[in-house]
């Protein structure tokens, strides 16, 4: 696995030092789980223990709070995450037809990164440019409308370039 | 060339997106070549609503209408538009009824039947500039309420003005007020509802992105109104650059001394916080929201207690859609009548609808109440996507359901849309063609109820689970004859017994595909066909004899089902086809058709 993200000690050093910033700590999980995920990218276990002894709370409504919101992941995203908007108007546009060519190209499922660590995939709700139906992003590169016909040939492409 | 243009490029995700940055940055770039930095001046506007043909350059004065720029335009806007006024005709719109070109944005079909309340400054203003907002009567109601007028006063014109929550349910938002300024407390909230949820809705993002002064107006207002001191953006954390712009807005209205300890001099203490939302749909539902905001998961709760009465931290709290809370400064500045004079008599005002899905013109419309679908689809939005047959729309999302050519001349308001079962919703309106199946749409829908629902009360999470079990059986040639009952009793059971809003809409689409397309249903179940081709499960590819024996299809057949010598016609084995549409995709020669 290309993706053993080491939990580096400054980035909980980071996290601890924006929970003690924040002033009235009740009510405040959501930012912090946030922040959380800003910094190392996902929340696993030992991240959630150490915002609950942080924030002396139980770590069962922590793990409550991350697997009720998509928003948050338990699992490493890929170096490319991929995401298929699922909305209604990108569903009647065809969206599942592009959906199923990225999990045949990449051989997962949604919500799994590849081996390789480079490319995951999330199915998203609706990112509101449903004038560019159906939308994928990948990062920050957003795709849409005839472009995201031929899936394989922009994955090769980001492919490529991390392989140099 | 005459002096002081101004370029206004949009700047809403579906443009920027489609690189309007670099427009933006390459417009700058050649009015510095051409030394025309006093004359000329480049502004990053919110979003035009047209984001079919986005991105979208609009020159003022003369308002002319470029579509579908590149930022390799930027120089020819320049040296064509600007320095020798003349028009790039071929980056105008082309009127599609008679093929020519349209030079000013209002002469479009588009947008000759709006009227823009919520979305006055969307499209015209540089959304991060207070000096721009202002400018266009920005905070002025703000400043006519604290001087000249009472809580009491300021609650009265809303109540009268009629206006009813733009976040779906219809509410009157000044019964909501006046509930809450009666209620005795030492702290209350306004909470403004920024978590869009329903897929392919836009609308309060783009009103975020475009105009965010004039929902902090609104919250100031309301504040005053119910003597709440703290106000509260509950916003999708998917939603970054209305995260950025409102952020910005919110430090300079503090910068000014609209937002803190004394709003515009006066006594009145009003500041806003922003709480992230992290992508749960029940969390429009306002007891869910407050509890997300707390930092819990976000269930509902039995309602009553009203939030009006006891919402955050047990404290009366008033939660208000984006689009509610656009139109308060404007009914405050302009008068009761006023508002009362656009729209129905139950339903005063405007509504800003999302258009999208299989119609030409994809974007954000504002019409007022009582406009028929028929102009909004038609005249609008420019009828259906490669002249197929309009068959269905559905508005109000997943609590909603669906409308069809028999409805086309109703009158849109909150309580047409109930009456013929569907509901007005956020605002979402999705139009669909003949080549969707609406057994496949419902089935849509209830994944994503499936999906969202919090889980907190059996008929919904289970209720919804069965209900899409049966949905999946029939697309997959399973239906049996009992099914359709037992789907319309199930719907009945989870909307009178679930907890929230959420569970006792979500049997809608269902129900509303069942009575208009009961047809379809029924071919799935008996004939085990599916008119539209979507099912997967139903579709019957056959070789027809366009086929000139290439042999494309047997050679991509995963299963080696096809059949045939080189230049002949081939035959697909039905008894062995899995329906993959593989031959389909890899025929060259329109030889394959779709039954």
């Amino acid at each position: 696995m290309a993706c053993d993200n080491k939990l580096k000690k400054e980035m909980f050093e980071e996290l601890k030092k924006y929970i003690d910033e924040i002033g009235e700590k009740n009510g405040a999980l959501i930012s912090v789980l946030h922040k959380g995920q800003e910094i190392f990218g996902y929340l696993p276990q030992e991240i959630q223990e150490f915002i609950a002894k942080e924030m002396n709370i139980p770590i069962a409504k922590v793990y409550g709070v991350v697997s009720f919101y998509h928003f948050f992941s338990m699992t490493p995203k890929g170096k490319h995450p991929i995401s298929v908007c699922m909305g209604t108007a990108c569903y009647v546009r065809g969206a599942e037809k592009v959906l199923n060519s990225v999990k045949n190209y990449l051989g997962i499922d949604v919500g799994e990164t590849t081996e390789d660590g480079l490319f995951s995939i999330d199915a998203l709700r609706c990112v509101g440019a449903c004038g560019l139906a159906p939308v994928v992003l990948i990062g920050k590169d957003v795709y849409g409308k005839e472009q995201v016909k031929d899936m394989k040939k922009i994955l090769e492409k980001y492919r490529k370039e991390s392989v140099g | 060339m005459k002096e002081n243009k101004k370029i206004l490029v949009c700047g809403g995700t579906g443009c920027l997106s489609a690189k309007g940055a670099e427009i933006v940055k390459n417009l700058r770039d050649s009015i510095r070549e051409h030394s025309l930095e006093n004359e000329v001046e480049v502004i990053q506007t919110g979003c035009f609503g047209f984001c079919e043909k986005g991105p979208i350059v609009k020159i003022m004065p003369e308002n002319t209408f470029y579509i579908e720029v590149k930022p390799e335009d930027a120089e020819r806007i320049i040296v064509e538009d600007i320095i020798s006024e003349k028009r790039i005709i071929e980056l105008l719109y082309i009127d599609p009824k008679n093929g020519e070109r349209v030079f000013e944005g209002e002469n479009m079909e588009f947008y000759k039947k709006q009227v823009r309340i919520a979305l006055k400054n969307c499209g015209t203003i540089d959304p991060e500039s207070i000096e721009q907002y202002m400018a266009a009567e920005g905070y002025a109601a703000l400043k006519k309420i604290l001087t000249t007028m009472t809580p009491e006063n300021v609650v009265k014109i809303i109540k009268d003005s009629g206006l009813r929550g733009r976040g779906g349910g219809g509410y009157s938002t000044g019964l909501k007020w006046e509930f809450a300024s009666k209620n005795i407390s030492d702290q209350k909230y306004i909470v403004c509802n920024a978590d869009e949820g329903d897929p392919g809705a836009f609308m309060d993002r783009s009103i975020l992105e475009g105009d965010p002064h004039s929902v902090i107006e609104g919250m100031i207002i309301a504040g005053y109104a119910i003597g709440a001191t703290e106000g509260l953006v509950y916003i999708r954390a998917e939603y970054p650059l209305a995260i950025e712009r409102l952020r910005k807005a919110i430090e300079t209205a503090r910068k000014n001394k609209i937002l803190g300890e004394n709003v515009f001099g006066t006594d009145f203490k009003f500041d806003i916080e922003i709480k992230y939302g992290a992508g749960a749909f029940v969390c429009g539902e306002e007891t869910a929201l407050i509890h997300s905001m707390e930092g819990g998961r976000g269930e509902p709760t039995t309602k009553p207690p009203y939030p009006a009465e006891s919402g955050y931290w047990g404290k009366p709290t008033i939660v208000n859609n984006v689009e509610t809370l656009a139109n308060i400064a404007q009914i405050i500045l302009k008068g009761v009548d006023w508002f009362r004079s656009i729209g129905t008599k139950n339903s005063p005002g405007t509504k800003v609808f999302a258009l999208a899905g299989k119609i030409n013109n994809v974007g954000l419309v504002e019409v007022p109440m009582g406009t028929t679908l028929r102009e909004v689809i038609f005249e609008i939005g420019g009828g259906i996507k490669n002249n197929k047959k309009f068959k269905a729309v559905q508005t109000g999302g997943p609590s909603g359901g669906c409308l069809t050519e028999k409805d086309l001349d109703t009158p849109i308001d909150f309580d047409t849309l109930l009456a013929k079962g569907s509901m007005m919703g956020s605002g979402g309106m999705i139009v669909m063609d003949e080549d969707d199946c609406m057994v496949a749409v419902s089935k849509f829908y209830l994944e994503f109820t499936v999906d969202e629902s919090c889980g907190k009360c059996a008929p919904c999470r289970i209720g919804n689970t069965r209900l899409w079990e049966i949905l999946d059986r029939i697309t997959k040639g399973e239906g049996k004859e009992e099914d359709i009952a037992l789907l319309k009793e199930l719907s009945q059971t989870i909307k009178t017994t679930s907890l929230c809003g959420l569970g006792q809409t979500s049997p809608n689409p269902v129900l509303s595909t069942i009575n208009q397309f009961l047809d379809e249903y029924l071919e799935h179940i008996h004939e085990k066909k599916c008119r539209a081709g979507q099912c997967q499960a139903l579709r019957k590819y056959l070789i027809n004899d366009k086929c000139v024996g290439c042999t494309a299809c047997a050679r991509v057949c995963p299963v080696a089902c096809i059949e045939g010598k080189v230049k002949e016609r081939h035959v697909i084995d039905q008894t062995r086809c899995i329906k993959c549409g593989a031959c389909y995709n890899a025929c060259k020669f329109n030889a394959i058709d779709v039954a």
